[in-house]
């Protein structure tokens, strides 16, 4: 069992994943995390891509495999110091740690879906966001939905993604095949409803993803229009006018919801940069943390005994955080065995 | 009185108010239908387009929306050579989706009197 102390700031899938890689190279990591609940946002999923695949069954078997770590939950770290080749970590209970080896793994934040007003999320019943709807996937419960009858729902591709003016100009990648999933899932719910897919481009670029779509389009009947919404409006009726421009037939196109989804982007998780920009990590001109570079040190900040892991550097799939925090794992190892 | 005025009728497309019937049935006979995600090949290729205005990907398009005449004029300036099968990238077989659409098409202009 090795003494040294490694830190993992963030318990979703990414700290989880290499605090078990860690555990089983030796160490007993360190994990920090701010909620009171291990996993994440993927805690909160219904289901993922493409397979169907139960969130669920992830996180529980992640949870399993870091029992072993030292984990401090609803706990934030104040600051870091670094102090020779080591890193004094405070957390707000009052613990320090003198670690050797710091891995953020902070995440991302889901895009504040109210700041797009023109579609009305907060402000009409009837536009949920990504993740109120995989809630409502798992909990059955939102009064927004509770004893409705969807026959009619809309999913907006990009809110907060590829917009200049919400500030976020990156693609937030799993938006379209999250969109195409959770079609699916409604129209297994309620399979006489018709749905539309507002999107601007479809971008279906992982393993199974462009099958998804095909399997959506041809035996969900799934209908997509090109087109980014431009307003939401709420009806006599109460159900809601979603406006759009039909690109490909270059024709204004109108359609009454009960539903309308907002697909919210992933923004950086901005509480970690003050404590980042401190040691030494710049912000990316995305808003996410800097790695040292994009192509084959992603999981390396660039500064000695100090890792990055998942959405904290940028957007990100599940598969791709894992294989990150696997890396990051394997880099801490090798730092630590290989000097300093 | 002529002022130089005039109303012009709304080109918006109401999702509301459009019949998928025909596209429906269609798409029970031509499942592939639905797949077509719009890329154009088969209008670039097509030999009767630069004359005729021919397209497929407007066909599939003009039927979602529900305009049903604008689709079957369309055929009319299809020479049926079947180009366009041969580079659509999803498979669909445009040619026999054509000539399934004029059945149907021209069932139902039967049915109406037409």
């Amino acid at each position: 069992m090795s003494k040294d102390n490694i830190v993992i700031i963030g318990g979703g899938i990414a700290g989880m994943t290499a605090a078990s890689r860690l555990l089983r190279l030796g160490y007993t990591p360190i994990i920090v995390e701010e909620s009171d609940h291990l996993g994440g946002h993927v805690a909160e999923w219904h289901k993922l891509f493409p397979d169907m695949a139960p969130a669920q069954d992830i996180v529980q078997r992640l949870a399993e495999e870091v029992s072993a770590a030292n984990i401090f939950l609803s706990t934030r770290v104040l600051f870091i110091n670094r102090l020779h080749d080591t890193y004094i970590v405070m957390l707000n209970n009052g613990v320090s740690i003198q670690a050797q080896a710091v891995l953020i793994a902070t995440g991302f934040n889901l895009f504040d879906a109210t700041k797009k007003e023109e579609y009305g999320y907060g402000i009409y019943d009837q536009v949920l966001t990504n993740r109120d709807l995989e809630r409502w996937f798992t909990t059955g419960d939102d009064p927004r939905l509770n004893g409705h009858e969807v026959k009619r729902a809309g999913f907006v591709h990009c809110v907060g993604s590829r917009d200049v003016k919400a500030g976020n100009t990156q693609c937030s990648k799993v938006c379209c095949v999250t969109a195409i999933k959770q079609a699916i899932e409604l129209k297994e719910k309620f399979p006489d409803a018709e749905i539309w897919c507002f999107y601007m481009d479809l971008r279906l670029f992982g393993k199974k993803y462009e099958d998804f779509y095909i399997n959506a389009q041809k035996d969900y009947g799934i209908h997509f229009i090109r087109g980014r919404v431009s307003e939401v409006s709420e009806g006599l009726d109460g159900r809601v006018i979603v406006k759009a421009e039909d690109t490909l037939s270059g024709k204004p196109v109108k359609v009454t919801l009960d539903l309308l989804v907002l697909m919210s982007g992933m923004v950086c998780n901005a509480t970690i940069n003050p404590i980042a920009t401190s040691l030494g990590i710049d912000l990316d001109s995305d808003g996410f943390l800097r790695s040292k570079d994009n192509i084959s040190h992603i999981v390396s900040s660039g500064r000695k005994g100090l890792f990055l892991a998942g959405a904290c550097t940028g957007t990100k799939t599940v598969p791709e955080t894992i294989a990150e925090a696997n890396s990051a794992a394997l880099d801490i190892h090798l730092y630590l065995t290989e000097g300093k | 009185m002529e002022f130089g005025f005039k109303l012009s009728p709304s080109s918006a497309v109401n999702l509301d108010q459009v019949d998928l019937s025909l596209y429906e049935r269609l798409a029970a006979i031509e499942p592939d239908l639905r797949i077509c995600m719009a890329c154009g090949s088969c209008s670039a290729t097509c030999t009767a387009a630069p004359f005729t205005g021919m397209s497929v990907r407007k066909v599939i398009l003009d039927l979602q929306r529900g305009k049903e005449k604008e689709a079957a004029k369309m055929l009319s300036g299809c020479m049926l050579c079947g180009k366009c099968t041969m580079v659509c990238p999803r498979g669909i077989n445009t040619r026999h989706l054509i000539l399934s659409l004029c059945r149907i098409y021209g069932t139902k202009a039967k049915e109406e009197g037409k």
